[in-house]
C-alpha cells in the first residue's frame, strides 16, 4: 500500500503533531477506501449468481458503496471468488488476484470457495479453498449464500477497512 | 497442467493473431474460454477451451447413494435445477419401477415451468449485458425475486432447491403457494411484452442480432443442438411435445418455433416460451389434483441390476441421465447428457466470417451454463 502502509510508529511520535495529522489521514482515506470498493465480475458457478442478484433490483448493493463492476482486473479493489474453484483455474485465479492493484481485498463466497463445498472430500480437480491460492479477507458461508448474506459480508469487509492501520508497531 | 494451444502461431499470416476470450470474461457466464484467431475484426477460427469448472460430478455420483445424487444436479445448472434433478429421479424411479402419484406430477410440473421462467429471465438480463444494455437486468430481477420468494416457500432453497425425491416430494406445497403464482401470473405476461418492447424489438438490437449466426437446421440436428437454440432454427423439437414425459401430454401449449435461423429468432423463440410456460402454470395450478405426493419408497434405495435413460426438456434444451445399476445402494455409473455443450459445439461452424463483437450475440444467443458443460 506503499507510504500509508507500515510507517514505523516510533518515527511517527517523534514528529509533533504527527499522530493527530496521521489519524485525520487515516480516517479520510480509510473511508474512500471502504465506500468505493469496485467489485471484479468473476463469476464462477451458482453464486454468481447470488452475486448478480445482490447487484440487481431487489437487493442493491450500490446503496453501499459497491457501484461499479470492473471487468478487468486492473481497476477493481475486490475479488469475489463466487463458486468452486478447479486445478485448471489456479493460475488464473492467482494472475487475476496479481493484476489487481493495490489496496486489494478478497472475499470467498459461498462453501467452494471456503473450503470446497459439496466437491471436498473425494473430487479429484477442486481446491478445497480459495484461501489455498489467495488471501481472503472475509469468508461468506452458503451454498449459495443468499444475496443478504453477501452484503452482510461486504459491510464487514467495509468495517475491516475502516480500522486499518497506517502505522506498524516496531518489532 | 500446460493447456495445449489450439493454433500453432507459427502458421499464422502476418495479418492474423490469437485473441483469449475469457476464461475470466463477463460475457462467457462463468469460466469458458475462447480462443480466437483474428484477422482484424474479423474471426477466421474459434476454439472453446473446456474444462476450467470440471469437478468430476460423474465421479462423484459413484460413491453416493441415490437419493444423495439429487443436490448434484442443482450444482450443474443452477438456473434450471428442477429440471435436472427431474431427468435423474425419473431415470431412478424407471430403474426401480417407482409410480410417483399424480398430484407430485403437477407439483413438478409448476416448479420444472417456473424454473425455465427464471432460466429465461436471467438470460434476458445477461443477454442484455453482453450486447451493452444494462437496463434489462433491473426489470427481469424484478419478476425473478419474485418467483424465487414462491420457490424458496416450496422447496426451501433460492437456486440449489434440493426439491425432487425420488418417487415424488418430500413435503406439500405450502398454503399460500398457488394464491401467489396466481397473484404473480397475472400480470407476468404484460411484463414479458414489455421485456420485448424493451430489449428484443429495439432498433439496435435487431440490427446487430439479426442475420448474424445464422444455423441451419441440418446443421443443427448433425451437431445435437437442442432447446431454444434449435427451435429459433425451425424445427419444432420440445421433449413435452414430442416425447412427453409425466404429464405434459395433458397441457395445452405452443411450441415456439421461429424460420429466422439467426441470432434474434433464438432470442425471440426464448420470449414466447415464458409466454407458453405462463400457460401451462396456469393450467397446472386449476387441475393439481388432491391426494398424496410421495410414493412408497424403501429408506435404503437398492434397486435391480439394470440400465435406465430418461430425458427432459430443460431451459437449455434436452438434458438426459443414464443410471447404472449393479444393485448396491450406489449407482455403478452416472451419465448425463447436457444440451449446453451440444450446443457450444456448433459455435465454431456459426461464428466462423462474423466480427469479434458479433461472437458475444451469438454466444449469448446459445445460453450457455458452463457448469453443466465441464461437469
Amino acid at each position: 500500500m506503499g507510504l500509508t502502509d507500515g510507517l514505523d510508529e516510533r518515527l511517527v511520535r517523534k514528529v509533533p503533531g504527527a499522530p493527530v495529522v496521521l489519524a485525520a489521514a487515516e480516517w479520510a482515506i480509510n473511508a474512500g477506501r471502504a465506500n468505493a470498493l469496485w467489485t471484479l465480475t468473476f463469476g464462477l458457478r451458482c453464486c454468481a449468481m447470488e452475486m448478480m442478484a445482490a447487484g440487481a433490483a431487489r437487493y442493491d448493493w450500490a446503496r453501499f458503496g459497491f457501484e461499479v463492476p470492473a471487468a478487468s482486473p486492473r481497476r477493481a479493489d475486490l475479488m469475489i471468488v463466487a463458486g468452486t474453484v478447479t486445478t485448471k483455474m489456479v493460475p488464473l485465479v492467482r494472475r487475476l488476484y496479481a493484476q489487481m492493484a493495490e489496496p486489494k481485498y478478497v472475499i470467498a463466497m459461498g462453501s467452494c470457495a471456503i473450503s470446497g463445498g459439496p466437491f471436498a472430500y473425494d473430487t479429484y480437480s477442486v481446491v478445497k479453498g480459495a484461501d489455498k491460492i489467495v488471501p481472503v479477507d472475509i469468508y461468506v458461508p452458503g451454498c449459495p449464500p443468499r444475496p443478504e448474506a453477501l452484503l452482510d459480508g461486504m459491510l464487514k469487509l467495509q468495517k475491516k477497512i475502516k480500522q486499518s492501520k497506517f502505522t506498524a508497531e516496531a518489532a | 497442467m500446460p493447456v495445449q494451444a489450439p493454433f500453432e502461431l507459427e502458421k499464422l499470416s502476418n495479418k492474423e493473431y490469437i485473441l483469449n476470450m475469457g476464461p475470466q470474461h463477463p460475457s462467457t457466464h462463468g469460466v469458458l474460454r475462447v480462443v480466437l484467431k483474428l484477422e482484424g475484426e474479423l474471426v477466421k477460427d474459434v476454439f472453446p477451451d473446456v474444462g476450467y469448472i470440471h469437478s468430476g460430478v460423474e465421479k462423484l455420483c459413484e460413491n453416493r447413494t441415490y437419493p444423495a445424487i439429487v443436490p448434484y444436479l442443482d450444482r450443474l445448472d443452477y438456473l434450471g435445477a428442477v429440471n435436472l434433478e427431474w431427468a435423474y429421479v425419473l431415470a431412478v424411479e424407471k430403474l426401480c419401477g417407482i409410480q410417483v402419484p399424480e398430484r407430485a406430477e403437477y407439483i413438478r410440473v409448476i416448479l420444472a415451468e417456473l424454473n425455465r421462467v427464471m432460466s429465461h429471465l436471467l438470460w434476458y438480463s445477461a443477454f442484455g449485458m453482453d450486447v451493452g444494455a444494462l437496463t434489462p437486468i433491473f426489470y427481469a430481477f424484478r419478476e425473478r425475486e419474485e418467483i424465487i420468494a414462491l420457490v424458496e416457500a416450496a422447496t426451501g432453497g433460492r437456486l440449489t432447491h434440493n426439491a425432487l425425491r425420488i418417487g415424488g416430494f418430500r413435503n406439500d406445497l405450502p398454503k399460500d403457494f398457488l394464491p401467489g403464482l396466481s397473484r404473480f401470473l397475472s400480470s407476468f405476461e404484460k411484463k414479458v411484452d414489455e421485456y420485448e418492447a424493451l430489449l428484443i424489438d429495439n432498433v439496435i438490437l435487431t440490427a446487430r442480432t439479426r442475420g448474424v449466426g445464422v444455423l441451419d437446421p441440418e446443421l443443427a440436428v448433425n451437431y445435437g443442438v437442442t432447446g431454444p437454440s434449435l427451435r429459433g432454427s425451425g424445427p419444432a423439437w420440445d421433449l413435452r411435445r414430442t416425447a412427453p414425459y409425466s404429464v405434459y401430454g395433458k397441457f395445452d401449449f405452443r411450441v415456439p418455433v421461429s424460420e429466422g435461423r439467426d441470432t434474434w429468432s433464438r432470442l425471440k423463440v426464448r420470449m414466447d416460451e415464458m409466454r407458453e410456460s405462463a400457460k401451462i402454470l396456469r393450467q397446472a395450478a386449476a387441475a393439481l389434483p388432491a391426494g398424496e405426493v410421495s410414493a412408497k419408497v424403501p429408506r435404503v434405495l437398492k434397486p435391480a441390476p439394470g440400465e435406465a435413460y430418461a430425458r427432459v426438456e430443460s431451459p437449455r434444451g434436452e438434458f438426459g441421465a443414464w443410471v447404472v445399476s449393479d444393485g448396491t445402494e450406489r449407482p455403478y455409473r452416472v451419465k448425463f447428457r447436457s444440451p449446453s455443450f451440444s450446443n457450444l459445439s456448433v459455435l465454431r461452424e456459426i461464428a466462423v466470417g462474423c466480427n469479434i463483437a458479433d461472437i458475444i450475440a451469438i454466444m449469448g444467443s446459445l445460453d450457455l451454463v458452463i457448469p453443466e458443460i465441464d461437469r
